[in-house]
């Protein structure tokens, strides 16, 4: 299409006019092209120094080392487990509050709120998107947790806690860090991100479909369960996956609030350790041998998960908009 | 137009270049390491350069990281609160000096006690951070504080999250006082804590905010820390079996019970010192250098410094309450120690 174009203009220019600008045509498609190559280039360095870095720890330990909960630097044994459950529970928590949380904004601004308001309120959900994460870390080490401590833990193992088997999930000393204060951090955090994307795609459903159901009597809680989210299905669950991938590597938020002791409990009010904390806290001095190769097998199991989690969302939300082709 | 912003630019950029030279041209010495004697280097250093004119670039990233900038030759010291072996500096052709000796202190937050008011023994303190006492009113807890009103509360136990010069001090004491400790977690600069109601903080900021927070806690800070957060330090029985509080004398009463010059490498933690009035939990930071340098001038430059602060640094170091090395020692380090680096 270019040459196509340039060929035109060139009957008109004279030739060295043409030839210098085909030149320059060739040297932007050179630059452009790698631009895009570094950005491969980065990935693969970055995976090959894992693995590279990674690899005493892996042929010390076997493929255990993923499923150990050994974790003593001084006696040099390591084992993942650890802080790969913290990972992925407190992950998990943020998913389970977040959700629905978003859903509601979503619904709210695309469907109930007053045209006016819409605006307003849509920055302010992605304005929480640009608090940095150290602002959350210490809003929930000094404000969030003493709070937690004093009202909601002991308020929560008063009530759940006293569940047959769910209640060993809120036993232990009310402190206020741990593992639930950490997923709620990661809640916050997740959030923008997924009503960000909830809302856009609750957007793209064709009005004539929510018209016909209101017009049969539908109420919007009807629309919604039975037209909307049917219809936008894959860009949900693509958009949870989204503040999936983010939760899964936040840091700093996280060692403030999770505890950072390197033990599995049960009880969501004890404290524990997610890979990001970890590595936060022990690569500085980390000392060049088995801990240091253990931590790069750490950091290495977190990027096969978010790469994996972060895949699979693109999937989807591609599979998402691939239907939408097909059907408007 | 377009020449004239060609022009300020380059104006600019001859600017900057000038300026990049001049900063160059001033001797700047580099460290890296401990941030336990980061306050002390950092009134050391403003001292040493309205004096001298010559600036240190010091890095407070902790013990570790100083180690692994000193032997990858980035900087041109390491400072270390976790002495290096003499094996270890035989191999790198390394030597080591203390430069600064402090104390770290057992923290409380229990409604009612005011500092220096708990008294805690050797075996009751390693035993609370074992997690084999869990409560603060345990019979082994009261019997040494008739009189003190202690809550029936399970005992939150507040610790370092990264690695750190702090901990290997406390746990190498720890080790010291109790076998069961020293075979169960040993020493180090990052341990496994075993008590099941461990919180940890990243830094000696970390831990003081836990404890200040988190009701019924004990943790362990750098003694100025503690004071300057007005945290609740407890008295503790030193190897003589007299109960002592921290301050600048009981440190200093440990490190002169300590005769560095025995020890390889000056290589040795200073905890649980003898001598009635020792406050056992002192540790001291040590400066490590290279014994044939690449960067010759800087390295005396550095030695200049040291010496500066040893010597005239010393008040310097006694108001942030930490305790300058005795005389007897300083010249050890002079005649013996800086004698091995070559600087011509």
């Amino acid at each position: 299409m270019i040459a196509s174009s340039s060929s035109q203009k060139s009957s008109i220019r004279n030739d060295k006019t043409s030839k210098v600008q085909r030149i320059q045509d060739g040297a932007f498609l050179v630059v452009s092209q790698l631009s895009a190559l570094v950005v491969l280039i980065v990935l693969l360095g970055i995976i090959i120094s894992l693995i590279i870095n990674a690899l005493p720890a892996l042929k010390e330990f076997g493929i255990g080392f993923f499923f150990s909960a050994d974790w003593d630097v001084n006696k040099q044994k390591f084992g993942g487990l650890i802080s790969i459950y913290g990972t992925l529970v407190s992950s998990f928590i943020a998913l389970i509050i977040a959700t629905p949380l978003s859903f509601g904004i979503a619904l709210f601004l695309t469907e109930i709120c007053p045209i006016r308001l819409r605006r307003p309120l849509g920055i302010a959900v992605e304005l929480l998107a640009a608090v940095p994460s150290i602002i959350y870390g210490m809003f929930g080490l000094f404000v969030f947790a003493p709070f937690f401590a004093e009202h909601i833990e002991p308020a929560l193992s008063s009530t759940l806690g006293k569940l047959p088997y769910l209640g060993v999930l809120f036993s232990g000393a009310p402190n206020g860090i741990g593992m639930l204060c950490a997923g709620l951090i990661l809640a916050l955090m997740i959030l923008p991100f997924i009503a960000a994307v909830m809302r856009d795609v609750f957007d793209i459903v064709p009005p004539v479909l929510k018209e016909s159901a209101y017009g049969l009597g539908c109420t919007t809680w009807e629309v919604a369960r039975h037209i909307i989210l049917p219809y936008t299905k894959a860009g949900v669950v693509g958009g949870i996956m989204l503040g999936l991938g983010r939760a899964l590597g936040e840091t700093m938020a996280v060692t403030f609030v999770i505890g950072n002791a390197q033990r599995i409990l049960p009880s969501l009010f004890a404290p524990g350790s997610s890979i990001a904390s970890t590595l936060a806290n022990q690569f500085g001095e980390a000392e060049p041998g088995l801990h240091f190769s253990s931590l790069f097998a750490l950091g290495l199991a977190l990027f096969v998960i978010t790469v994996t989690i972060l895949s699979l969302a693109k999937l989807m939300l591609k599979q998402m908009e691939k239907k939408q082709g097909t059907k408007s | 137009m377009n020449f004239n912003i060609k022009k300020t630019l380059s104006a600019v950029l001859l600017t900057a270049a000038a300026t990049v030279t001049i900063s160059a041209s001033a001797a700047e010495m580099t460290g890296a390491g401990s941030s336990f004697i980061y306050p002390v280097l950092s009134k050391w250093s403003e001292a040493y350069k309205a004096k001298t004119g010559n600036n240190l670039n010091y890095q407070s990233i902790g013990s570790g990281g100083g180690i692994k900038q000193i032997n990858a030759k980035t900087v041109d010291f390491g400072a270390t609160d976790d002495p290096v072996k003499p094996e270890d500096l035989q191999a790198k052709g390394q030597i080591q000096f203390p430069a600064i000796v402090g104390g770290v202190v057992p923290v409380v937050n229990i409604e009612g006690v005011k500092p220096g008011e708990l008294k805690l023994t050797p075996d009751v303190l390693a035993k609370i951070f074992q997690g084999a006492i869990v409560t603060w009113n345990d019979k082994r807890i009261t019997a040494l504080n008739p009189g003190l009103n202690i809550p029936a509360n399970v005992i939150n136990v507040v610790t370092r999250s990264d690695g750190s010069g702090t901990t290997a001090i406390f746990t190498n004491y720890l080790s010291k006082v109790s076998p069961a400790w020293k075979d169960a977690v040993g020493f180090g600069k990052t341990v496994n804590w075993p008590a099941a109601s461990t919180v940890s903080g990243k830094g000696n900021e970390g831990v003081a905010a836990n404890v200040t927070r988190v009701k019924n806690s004990i943790g362990y800070v750098e003694y100025a820390f503690a004071k300057k957060n007005n945290m609740t330090y407890t008295s503790l029985q030193n190897a003589d079996g007299k109960y002592v509080l921290p301050d600048d004398k009981t440190f200093a009463a440990a490190a002169s019970g300590t005769d560095w010059t025995k020890f390889p490498g000056m290589a040795t933690f200073i905890t649980n010192a003898p001598g009635a009035n020792a406050w056992p939990i002192t540790g001291a930071t040590f400066i490590v250098m290279y014994k044939a340098p690449s960067d010759k001038a800087k390295t005396a430059e550095v030695m200049k410094f040291f010496d500066f602060g040893l010597k005239q640094g010393k008040q310097l170091a006694t108001d942030l309450d930490y305790v300058p090395l005795p005389d007897e020692t300083v010249n050890y380090i002079e005649k013996t120690v800086w004698s091995q680096v070559i600087t011509k």
